[in-house]
């Protein structure tokens, strides 16, 4: 799936690996927790189940993510964390016969009730994907401004927020001069960061990132776990990885996701150096230490 | 071993591989290949006949055939025969009634692709897709009676709508108020049947769009119609056109149909709602009954001209198609 840490962990002494990865989680500069950071929006997940089909994917996972907070979903693959993501701003359901239960509340509304228009959902939740994604067929600058285009957003002035995404994305010196070429000439690096300055353009108060370095070299995915915790200041962020490298660096709390071949779920979440340094099951224990995964 | 090349000292020669296949293998390649050729050596083949039995009137009539407008063959009191071979109304209402074809089938197909790709739930559209390809295989005679019997007292009523509002536009006056048998009738019965081909061309294309820029227009907040506007139409514009094309090249070799409806006059006539018009296969199958010597010789000729543009409109058509198929783009 992924190039993994826990692989090269698990040739290393295990008590060594997941200090280490405490350190990197204690080493990150201000530990958030919430309400000292009043913006972006708060998310709650209660009782969420996911079905592809008959197939139960994800049973019964109840996550908050307190506003302004980065939280950093973990696990094996297959565990369901990719499908819990997804039923965050209701992509889920484009998957033919997916089916959820429970309910998820942004800012203490009901996502998933009767009468919303799922688009303004998506609208606040905004997602980056595994695989860079921009519109080939548009420039740089088009791209970033999509979102407006597509949800029929009036911007006060495109050109501020044109920089403003992208800086805040971290692409604007590598741009700024080629605002008119074509999205595709990018690096894949490149047009993840891209990916995220269109994102970032709707105003979101919640970030979705689905392993959003997976398919990207060392160099691209430091720049980007950069941008990650610039952005963490101002929005909300749920990040899904394989890397625990990169949890430790970049979140300030941790879920563990893991399935025992029934639906996945969420064995436990607390601060992000507690499930590195001292989870309260042995199971994470395992998967954080490289015993398995 | 007295030539013994040292290690490094040389690139060595590359070797030629070569495998030695069964007879039976042998047999079946040629069986393939011969069959393979045989299309385009049809094909050549007919183009050779057209034009050698059409050479004659290229050399007698010159460029004047394809710009000419009349028909005549007249004998005069010393039973001497006179030619006047000119196909120009016909190529202007073989455009004319292509042009209405494709104005009013391309966006109808591409419709019908959109519905069937993205809204049709899937026993529907397993439905409507048999039902559409089936309009592919519905004999030409009988969309010609439907279009003279059933659509002509229709669209004979919006034509003159159309003349009663919009005749101030050149294209849509007329010189007289005769509306029936017109280019524009014609058109429409072959924008129903270029629909099928337009329609399978554009839904191939349309359901290769990556899912991956669909989700992301999903993912920015798009409508259902916003994201096939962003990603959908931009992907698939150029299968579209090159589905366009095929689509034209069917609505130029339409003969029964539209000799059904329209009424062939000698004459150009660009007043598309006007009852009279031209077309070269028509043309074809209106003399052919009747014709001797030259004339015969002058049918072949614009049958070879009529092969020509098929030819050039679905080579580009493929061309287009293939394109976009490969580049994904």
């Amino acid at each position: 799936m992924s190039t993994d840490s826990s692989s090269a962990a698990s040739s290393a002494s295990n008590g060594a690996a997941s200090k280490s990865l405490a350190d990197v989680s204690a080493n990150r500069a201000s530990h958030r927790t919430p309400g000292n950071n009043p913006i972006g929006s708060g998310l709650e997940a209660r009782g969420v189940h996911a079905w592809f089909s008959k197939h139960h994917a994800l049973s019964n996972v109840s996550l908050d993510f307190a506003a302004g907070t980065v939280t950093a979903l973990i696990g094996p693959s297959g565990c369901g964390k990719s499908t819990f993501i997804r039923t965050l701003n209701r992509m889920h359901e484009f998957i033919p016969g997916a089916a959820m239960a429970g309910e998820v509340l942004l800012d203490g509304k009901d996502v998933y009730a009767d009468g919303i228009d799922v688009t303004k959902i998506r609208l606040q939740i905004g997602m980056v994907f595994q695989k860079p994604n921009p519109f080939p067929s548009m420039t740089i600058g088009e791209n970033v401004l999509s979102g407006l285009k597509l949800a029929q957003i009036k911007a006060e002035n495109k050109d501020d927020l044109l920089e403003e995404c992208l800086v805040r994305s971290g692409l604007w010196n590598e741009v700024k001069d080629r605002l008119d070429a074509h999205a595709g000439g990018l690096s894949g690096g490149q047009q993840q960061r891209l990916c995220i300055a269109r994102a970032l353009a709707v105003k979101p108060k919640v970030l979705l990132m689905d392993e959003p370095c997976s398919a990207l070299d060392p160099g691209s995915t430091l720049r980007i776990e950069d941008t990650i915790v610039e952005l963490a200041k101002s929005i909300t962020i749920v990040i899904v990885t394989h890397n625990m490298q990169q949890a430790a660096r970049v979140s300030d709390y941790t879920a563990f996701f893991l399935s025992d071949g029934g639906p996945g779920q969420m064995i436990e979440v607390g601060p992000t150096n507690e499930i590195f340094s001292r989870p309260s099951d042995q199971r994470t224990e395992n998967y954080v230490s490289g015993r398995f995964g | 071993m007295s030539s013994a090349v040292l290690p490094g000292s040389a690139t060595p020669k590359a070797r030629q591989i070569t495998t030695n296949p069964r007879t039976s293998d042998k047999v079946f390649r040629g069986v393939v290949t011969s069959f393979g050729f045989s299309a385009l050596v049809l094909l050549t083949l007919i183009g050779i006949f057209l034009a050698v039995r059409g050479f004659q009137t290229f050399s007698t009539e010159g460029f004047h055939f394809v710009t000419g407008f009349k028909w005549d063959v007249s004998t005069d009191e010393a039973g001497k025969i006179t030619y006047d071979m000119g196909i120009g109304a016909m190529l202007v209402g073989t455009v004319l009634v292509s042009t209405v074809a494709l104005i009013v089938g391309v966006p109808l197909s591409v419709s019908v692709a959109l519905f069937l790709t993205f809204y049709a739930p899937a026993r529907i559209k397993t439905l409507l897709v048999s039902v559409v390809d089936l309009m592919a295989s519905f004999p030409s005679v009988l969309f010609g009676l439907w279009g003279f019997f059933v659509l002509m007292p229709m669209a004979t009523y919006w034509a003159k709508l159309i003349y009663k509002y919009l005749h101030w536009i050149p294209i849509f006056s007329a010189p007289q108020p005769y509306f029936e048998r017109s280019p524009f009738i014609a058109g429409l019965v072959l924008a129903i049947m270029i629909i099928p081909i337009v329609t399978s061309v554009s839904r191939e294309v349309f359901a290769q769009t990556p899912l991956d820029r669909v989700q992301a227009a999903y993912a920015l907040g798009a409508t259902k119609w916003g994201m096939i506007r962003a990603v959908v139409l931009p992907f698939g514009s150029s299968g579209v056109v090159g589905g366009a094309m095929l689509g034209l090249g069917r609505a130029f070799g339409e003969t029964v149909a539209v000799y059904t409806i329209l009424n062939l006059v000698f004459r150009p006539n660009w007043h598309v709602l006007f009852g009279a018009g031209g077309n070269i296969a028509s043309l074809i199958i209106l003399k052919w009954g009747e014709a001797t010597g030259l004339e015969t010789k002058a049918l072949l000729a614009a049958g070879f001209i009529l092969f020509l543009m098929t030819l050039v409109v679905n080579m580009a058509a493929n061309f287009i198609v293939s394109r976009t198929l490969k580049s994904g783009k």
